[in-house]
């Protein structure tokens, strides 16, 4: 998607972008007001599945909508991330912040090794790699000992903050939550706003004239791609904390086609899009449980109406009406 | 006369606010499978059931106004456990029965301990429930693991199946699942064989069905689980394995996977289950009385279990006078279990509910005579067989 600043004259794109900023910097305020107020509003419990949902949906958005990478082993980062953050607080009784980075060095890692690998290909080839590389990770996750199986680590110690301040209340987590899920956005809004996310956006609209103008594409594409396998780890590490299980769901294949769903259904390549597939696509696994089945029939249904009817997504199609990117 | 009436009027409101105080409000959370795997084993089913135990226990004129809510916790353990939490901070839910899935399951124990209200399982076969992280709040009601190996293993020896080989599924639940039934089997006198593992899940059964063949066992044992045990009892069919003389032991498998998988293919087969509707003439009323509401179906064991275990709740509410966890969970453990469906039966000290468990053998086609008439009983085991002895779990609150 064009943005609007592309578009305009150079003395034009300036004010422009100004403008942008101001709007985006508006949002955010709005963003920190809402996070502040719901949990007075909603259950709290159920808001940090959405946020932690949300951070990996913005993870992998980066990845996808600015890297033009469409990775289909996201939950391999943020499985193993929970497995390793939940390991860690449980069973060497490290304090939640630090399992949390714990968690998050390894997706990472893990995505620094898969990384290499998969860029070495393009498009399906692409997705395929990461995919299988994921199956490994899944399989993995099954037969070592220390995932405890199907049945996952469960009873993960909630833990003192800092070794200080007891996390075991809904609403105190929420806010550390909050704050985690707001400092990821805020990496990830600097990343696409860097001359680095430039860079990365050329090379999705055009990689060999990226190349041609002196580019390491392959070093920018790597790059991207462990950032987001590292906010991915961030996102499932924290959920390990707030659930208090780990367990295979999170690196199961079918949490990485979720994940699409949620960015796609938000808007690819829009800053705040992920966030709000995260949101919907949750809100209808928790809201819609009593209906059974009907849950994932009523998934695909949308699915297929946001594929047909509004392809940028619900917060494309809205920034395409304000005429603003979101 | 002034003072008698105002007597009067003062014992009127007090009688008044005791009957207010009697109507108790109990709220049910029934969380299970609704849409994959086990949705035919618990789903609705199990809905139907508790709310025929809460008819059958006439608890509006007893006083208690119950209410069943019920979710699909898709056997996730994140979604189940936020479901739990839900119900229990927000909808005042005060016990959740059912939950099929192991990891499921622990993860509703874990919740419910730190909420401190009431879990009583019936759907999910994980020993550790009553084991390494029993809780004081939760309860199993219907079967577990280890029962169904001792039922399977034990029972298959004594009749004299005693040489086994194992196809065991490569993941935990496979191997301790092996590991148990071979433990009985060699206690009771059998040998292993051998046993083969495959991958997890595994679609073509070919090559390990015929090494099982080849190794002569008397008995092939199948550690493993849902779709797994399903096609391997299909391509055991088709490769003739019962009728060259040796025994197929499901161990972990249900009426509703026979009813899917059909005579044909199934026959032959040896199971263990605690409860199998064409058992005795309470079973049967029961059963007729479910099968009306749910189109037809026969109820499975873990609806049973949702059946008894709700049944027994009301009664512990009942005579408790309150439905705080920490009392009707002491009723529940102190009060004999008596349901038509379970018979006598008892709650231990690390929450396991013990009850006589069964074997059958699935009959051939011709053998039977209606729908549903699927098995023949081979032997009872008793109760106090049945399950894992108290002292061997490794449950924190026995030794206390």
């Amino acid at each position: 998607m064009a943005s609007v600043s592309e578009r305009l004259s150079v003395g034009g794109a300036r004010r422009e972008v100004v403008e942008t900023a101001a709007f985006h910097r508006a949002v955010f305020v709005w963003i920190a007001a809402l996070l502040l107020v719901a949990p007075f509003v909603l259950y709290p419990v159920f808001l940090m599945k959405v946020l932690c949902f949300a951070l990996f949906a913005c993870a992998f958005n980066l990845l996808l909508g600015y890297g033009g990478l469409l990775s289909f082993g996201h939950a391999a980062y943020f499985g193993i991330a929970s497995y390793v953050c939940a390991h860690a607080a449980k069973v060497w009784g490290l304090t939640p912040e630090v399992a949390i980075l714990a968690g998050t060095a390894t997706g990472g890692a893990l995505g620094l090794v898969f990384g290499w690998l998969a860029i070495k290909r393009q498009g399906i080839y692409f997705a395929m790699i990461t995919l299988a590389l994921a199956q490994m990770v899944f399989f993995f996750s099954l037969q070592a000992k220390f995932t405890g199986g199907e049945d996952g680590i469960q009873a993960v110690p909630r833990g003192r903050l800092l070794g200080i301040v007891s996390i075991a209340d809904d609403r105190v987590l929420y806010y550390i939550v909050a704050g985690i899920f707001l400092f990821g956005l805020l990496a990830i809004y600097r990343m696409i706003h860097s001359p680095f996310g430039q860079v990365l956006k050329a090379i999705r609209d055009n990689e060999p004239r990226a190349i041609s103008l002196g580019y390491r594409a392959n070093h920018y594409k790597l790059m991207v791609f462990v950032l987001s396998a590292t906010l991915a780890g961030l996102a499932g590490a924290t959920k390990a904390i707030v659930f208090q299980l780990a367990s295979l769901t999170d690196v199961h294949w079918s949490m990485s086609g979720e994940v699409v769903l949620m960015t796609l259904v938000g808007g690819m390549g829009t800053v705040f899009g992920p966030i709000v597939g995260a949101a919907v696509i949750v809100t209808m696994q928790n809201y819609l449980a009593h209906l059974g089945a009907w849950v994932t029939v009523v998934q695909g249904a949308i699915f297929v109406v946001c594929v047909l009817l509004f392809r940028e997504g619900i917060i494309g199609v809205l920034a395409r009406k304000l005429r603003k990117p979101l | 006369m002034k003072l008698k009436t105002m007597l009067l009027a003062t014992a009127l409101v007090g009688a008044l606010a005791g009957m207010a105080e009697a109507q108790t409000a109990v709220k049910i959370g029934v969380l299970n499978d609704r849409s994959g795997v086990y949705a035919d084993l618990s789903g609705e089913g199990s809905v139907i059931a508790a709310r025929m135990a809460i008819e059958d226990f006439k608890a509006a004129d007893r006083g208690l106004k119950v209410e069943v809510v019920s979710a699909d916790h898709q056997n996730k353990p994140d979604i189940g456990a936020s479901i739990a939490r839900k119900w229990y901070d927000q909808d005042g839910v005060d016990a959740i029965f059912d939950v099929p899935t192991s990891s499921v399951a622990l993860a509703v124990n874990q919740v419910t301990r730190e909420k401190n209200k009431i879990f009583i399982d019936s759907g999910a076969g994980s020993t550790d429930l009553t084991g390494p992280q029993c809780s004081p709040n939760t309860i199993h009601w219907t079967y577990d693991t280890y029962a169904l190996a001792k039922g399977t293993g034990g029972a298959m020896v004594k009749k004299g199946g005693d040489s086994w080989f194992f196809i065991t599924a490569d993941y935990a639940f496979g191997h301790s699942l092996e590991q148990n039934t071979a433990d009985v089997v060699k206690k009771a006198g059998g040998k292993v064989l051998g046993t083969i593992r495959h991958p997890f899940p595994g679609s073509d059964f070919s090559s390990f069905l015929l090494q099982a063949q080849a190794s002569k066992a008397k008995v092939i044992g199948l550690a493993n689980a849902g779709g797994d045990t399903i096609n391997t009892i299909k391509q055991a069919a088709e490769f003739g394995v019962t009728q060259g003389g040796q025994n197929l032991a499901g161990l972990l498998i249900f009426i509703t996977d026979v009813h899917a998988l059909g005579l044909k293919a199934a026959q032959g087969l040896v199971l263990t289950e605690s409860f199998y509707w064409d058992r005795d003439d309470a079973s049967r009323a029961f059963s007729k009385r479910f099968a009306e509401k749910s189109g037809g179906k026969m109820p499975s064991m873990v609806h049973a279990g949702v059946y008894s275990g709700v049944l027994h709740y009301l009664k512990a509410i009942e005579a408790a006078k309150s439905k705080d966890a920490g009392p009707v969970m002491a009723k529940m453990k102190e009060l004999p279990t008596d349901d038509p469906l379970f018979g006598k039966g008892q709650v231990r000290a690390d929450g396991r509910k013990i009850h006589d468990m069964y074997l059958f053998e699935v009959k051939k086609p011709e053998e039977s005579k209606a729908a549903w008439d699927y098995y023949k009983l081979l032997a009872t085991i008793p109760a106090a067989e049945a399950f894992r002895p108290l002292n061997e779990g490794g449950c924190p609150l026995v030794k206390g």
